[in-house]
């Protein structure tokens, strides 16, 4: 299967906020944030349909989200998952001394997942902490 | 029949809109709708009734299932926790009011704990760059009654600050912008197509990482200098066009986000973008102002920085205040392994943090305090809800701009449970004893 390679970044979107006032422990978080943002060349590179699972993996973790289309593009080579815990698992700790870890510009690698679940918000950080996934 | 609560004040973004209007019931307990709110604002008041809401301290037992346990249990754990670690971090304090912290303050020094706020993924960028150049700056009214160029840099108000264009930056009609929006010019500047930069007169899709050179070509542009053809990613015809847009206004701001506080260079980026508000006031009025998240973080950043000299990141192990961000402040703390306790409050490291932090508070003794079931929450060994601040208790909070404003209380909490400052002073009290403070 193939692989391709993005630039990540995270952020605020209106359905984040709204989702994590509505409880983070909801299905409704796992819609507005389990997902990573694509540009349509990076699908056709991907080779995937839209709202496919995918395993996202960077130099620091791992996680399991749907693939959607942006809605904030294009912006071909660049992957946008919303600010919360499954950007969390992927982003780069590393302060460089400011006390700030590098949310933005994360390499990772995205491969198709399709059989594989993306957990809840609170299940994941639970079973992340545990090191379950 | 039901009655209205006027100028009510929306406890989310640091845009701190005092304009809402919330329906409740006769007898004053229920919410029943909020107008003039964004989505996320009218969320938050209306997820503050739900009927599964937790509303009494819960203790999590060794497998998982959760204990419930009373106010005066949660903060004899709380207040023995902190007494008896030797390093322990308080973190959070941006979505809860002035009181609190100043209470929570309190607590820390006598356990000479570390003090951090969220700024520490957010604006703390922002704050090491105001030390290093200062920061040229203004008021939200005074953007809304004179500013006519606008630019967003790395920020996307339309989701992160839903009003901020409607009630200052673009849309209002000002003293001296009587025209609105027709009055103003908008540049944004963002790696993504956003819905912002989709209302922009002018979107510059820098590449992402690359804000610095950008910046810095401004500057270049406003010397009339030598710029190569294409600086990341922005060929040189168009900075030259927003450079000259940027000087033709009469008052110009620069609103920037997450986009240049968390990209590599950091605060450096920040440096470059006050040293281009600087260049510009060569030419015009210009300000900078940064897009603060959680509706008190600045608050938090001034109740530290007047009661400890340092907006976040603050270190009291020695017990006088010490501040070294990348030393002192909690992501670093965390993934080193070097504190042994840790207190959240108003905040969630458990969704925002990086995984490899949130482990560490996983496996250290921890409160959470948060009237939501967060992630935070669900890894740490002592939840406690509390009233949500901005809804069911007042309090003083400052916007984005550095202006306090009161929040008003719009119902009663359930019944029984405590505010923050309530539960916070139960552990200072208890904490004083065991520390033998008079």
């Amino acid at each position: 299967m193939a692989k391709i390679t993005l630039n990540l970044i995270s952020g605020r979107t209106i359905s984040q906020g709204v989702a994590m006032e509505g409880g983070k422990e909801k299905d409704l978080y796992r819609k507005a944030c389990g997902i990573i943002e694509m540009d349509d060349a990076d699908f056709k590179k991907l080779g995937c349909w839209k709202n496919t699972n995918v395993r996202v993996t960077s130099p620091y973790g791992t996680v399991i989200v749907k693939a959607q289309e942006t809605s904030q593009g294009p912006h071909p080579g660049v992957g946008f998952i919303p600010m919360g815990p499954w950007a969390n698992q992927l982003v780069n700790p590393n302060t460089y001394s400011t006390g700030m870890p590098t949310f933005k510009g994360t390499p990772v690698e995205v491969e198709v997942a399709m059989d594989q679940p993306i957990l809840l918000g609170v299940e994941l950080v639970q079973k992340a902490c545990r090191g379950e996934v | 029949m039901t009655k209205t609560v006027t100028d009510v004040v929306c406890p989310f973004c640091g845009t701190l809109c005092d304009d809402l209007e919330v329906s409740v019931t006769d007898d004053g307990k229920q919410i029943l709708d909020v107008y003039n709110a964004c989505a996320i604002g009218a969320e938050k008041f209306l997820h503050s009734q739900a009927k599964d809401r937790i509303t009494r301290p819960r203790l999590q037992q060794p497998d998982g299932t959760w204990k419930e346990i009373s106010y005066e249990e949660a903060a004899d754990y709380t207040a023995k926790m902190l007494a008896g670690a030797k390093k322990p971090l308080m973190y959070g304090w941006s979505s809860t009011n002035c009181e609190a912290q100043s209470m929570g303050h309190e607590i820390a020094e006598m356990c000479c704990a570390c003090v951090d706020n969220t700024a520490a993924v957010c604006h703390g960028t922002t704050l090491i760059a105001v030390q290093d150049i200062g920061l040229p700056t203004c008021t939200l009214g005074e953007v809304k009654n004179r500013a006519d160029t606008i630019i967003f840099w790395g920020c996307n108000p339309c989701h992160a600050h839903p009003r901020h264009m409607s009630r200052y930056s673009i849309f209002p009609r000002g003293f001296f912008t009587g025209k609105g929006h027709k009055s103003r010019k908008l540049v944004v500047v963002d790696p993504r197509v956003t819905d912002t930069a989709k209302m922009a007169d002018m979107h510059l899709q820098v590449t992402q990482g690359q804000d610095y050179e950008l910046l810095n070509a401004f500057r270049v542009a406003f010397r009339n200098e030598w710029l190569p053809d294409v600086v990341a990613g922005i060929p040189k015809e168009k900075i030259i066009e927003a450079a000259n847009i940027m000087k033709a206004g009469r008052f110009g701001i620069i609103f920037f986000g997450m986009g240049v506080t968390q990209s590599l260079g950091k605060n450096h980026n920040i440096d470059e973008a006050i040293a281009v508000t600087k260049d510009l006031n060569e030419y015009t009025k210009f300000s900078i102002m940064p897009m603060r998240g959680h509706y008190n973080v600045t608050g938090s950043g001034e109740v530290l920085a007047w009661q400890f000299g340092y907006p976040y990141s603050v270190d009291l192990t020695r017990g006088f205040p010490r501040y070294n961000p990348g030393d002192t402040s909690s992501i670093d703390l965390l993934t080193r392994g070097e504190i042994d306790a840790a207190f959240v409050i108003g905040s969630d490291p458990g969704a925002h943090f990086p995984i490899s932090a949130v482990k560490q508070i996983a496996k250290v003794n921890s409160v959470c305090i948060d009237p939501h079931i967060t992630p935070t929450s669900g890894v740490s060994k002592l939840h406690v809800p509390v009233a949500f601040v901005g809804v069911e208790t007042g309090g003083n909070a400052y916007r984005m701009d550095n202006v306090p404003i009161d929040c008003r209380k719009v119902v009663d909490p359930p019944a029984g449970m405590l505010t923050d400052e309530e539960f916070l002073t139960m552990v200072r009290d208890r904490v004083k004893k065991l520390k033998g403070v008079a």
